[in-house]
């Protein structure tokens, strides 16, 4: 069966390693914090300008003056910190970050991304994704593998305006964990019951499989 | 000490004039210039130009002068949850260029620190580095992008004193510490003006030379955008 959302935050918060600093893009992205294991040492950033995030506050002990990137009241854990947003993206350029989860719209097999802009319809902007992904090592994209209306979200080119050029390094969808590589998307896991014409059916763009194709563990 | 202290917001945002470029510091509405725009609606000045790294919601924050048609551009990177903006934005209405958060940021302190440019990754390959330099550095494609010239920055601080030193609360540093010294005029609001001597020199986040004037705002609505809780057992 496909995951769900949360499934998907489950499987990336396996990539989460001892020590790292990580930053949470907006969605599924954030959802990943809850299932990180907690023998390990992580420090989540929060580009608007906090390192150390905690949980949400509990009811009435909200502070305006305490937000994640996402604009959600959030606390701080012991050893936190608060700075601008230069600092913060001096971190991000800087490469002091470890790991950046973030969603998106479409991802090409080249690591190409586009999450930020569908011409003439939407337009958000890109707040800190273009910082991000032109900077970091280590970027892991989470999203649906197919859009509403059913068509692939990983692609042979991406059609949206991009985001960042050949940047991704893995995608964690409902369907399938895939690593981008020279050749195109290499399948690594599929989801629980997910079968490899299933994944090859919702992916438009390269697509290398090589038997046999093991199930995630979550 | 220097006093930049004016007696209220009137006194703060004069010189303020029709088409000026106008930076505002704040992250969502996360340490935003509540008075400053507040007074700015009340004059009905149009033409701005805004620096912002969100438009404010509807009916708070920038979204009120997006309302009174009193914003001609805004330099923004992320402005979604705003559906005033939104409308004016797609019927060519309002001006807007979506540059990424890190170089908007950058951009100010460029600004603040006397820097014309820098070379960034941001963007390269991407519809904003169109018709901008871009150069190799070590192998990795970089973007030049200048520093901005804006006529006023209004920031809002936690505490200040009268010397114009200001110290933030939370995440709500932001923006607010790269614009100060930014824009010809820096204006600082505080929730808590002060005496000089009543903040300990260590724990300044701006010195007063990045500020031109400052005062004290009274009944700060500080409105949240995304309340979430967890329930206590």
């Amino acid at each position: 069966m496909a995951l769900d959302k949360t499934g998907i935050a489950k499987r990336i918060a396996k990539e989460v390693k001892n020590g790292y600093y990580v930053n949470l893009g907006i969605g599924i992205p954030t959802l990943v914090a809850n299932f990180v294991r907690d023998d390990i040492e992580v420090e989540f950033q929060s580009e608007n300008g906090v390192l150390g995030m905690g949980p949400f506050p509990y009811e009435g002990e909200e502070d305006a003056d305490i937000i994640n990137a996402g604009k959600q009241t959030i606390t701080t854990l012991p050893g936190a910190s608060f700075f601008d947003s230069a600092t913060s993206f001096s971190m991000i350029r800087g490469q002091h970050v470890d790991l950046t989860i973030l969603g998106a719209m479409e991802v090409a097999d080249n690591g190409d991304i586009a999450n930020w802009k569908i011409p003439g319809k939407m337009v958000k902007g890109m707040g800190g994704a273009m910082d991000l992904v032109a900077s970091a090592d280590n970027i892991i994209v989470a999203m649906m593998h197919t859009n509403k209306a059913g068509e692939s979200k990983l692609l042979k080119h991406c059609s949206l305006p991009l985001t960042g050029v050949g940047c991704v390094k893995k995608v964690v969808t409902n369907l399938a964990v895939l690593e981008i590589t020279e050749e195109g998307f290499l399948l690594l896991e599929r989801a629980p019951g997910v079968s490899v014409d299933q994944i090859k059916e919702a992916t438009a763009g390269k697509l290398i499989i090589k038997e046999p194709v093991p199930e995630m563990d979550i | 000490m220097i006093n930049k202290v004016v007696f209220n917001v009137e006194e703060a945002i004069q010189g303020i004039a029709n088409n000026m470029t106008v930076m505002f510091g704040g992250f969502g509405l996360c340490g935003i210039p509540e008075k400053a725009i507040e007074a700015l609606v009340n004059l009905n000045i149009s033409g701005l130009t805004c620096i912002s790294n969100n438009a404010g919601v509807d009916d708070f924050g920038l979204g009120l002068l997006l309302q009174k048609r009193q914003i001609k551009k805004m330099i923004s990177s992320y402005v979604g949850e705003n559906e005033e903006f939104e409308r004016q934005m797609l019927s060519g209405e309002l001006e807007v260029e979506l540059i990424p958060q890190g170089t908007l940021a950058e951009r100010c302190r460029a600004a603040q620190s006397g820097i014309p440019a820098f070379y960034t990754p941001a963007g390269y390959g991407t519809e904003v580095a169109e018709a901008k330099e871009t150069r190799d550095f070590n192998g990795k494609m970089h973007v030049m992008e200048h520093a901005f010239k804006a006529d006023f920055a209004f920031v809002k601080a936690w505490k200040g004193d009268t010397a114009g030193n200001l110290i933030f609360k939370g995440t709500s540093k932001n923006f607010n510490t790269c614009m100060c010294g930014a824009a010809k005029i820096t204006v600082a609001e505080v929730e808590e003006l002060l005496p000089v001597g009543s903040l300990n020199p260590n724990e300044i986040h701006v010195p007063g030379i990045f500020v031109k004037r400052i005062f004290e705002g009274q009944s700060y609505e500080k409105r949240i955008e995304q309340r979430t809780v967890r329930i206590k057992n």
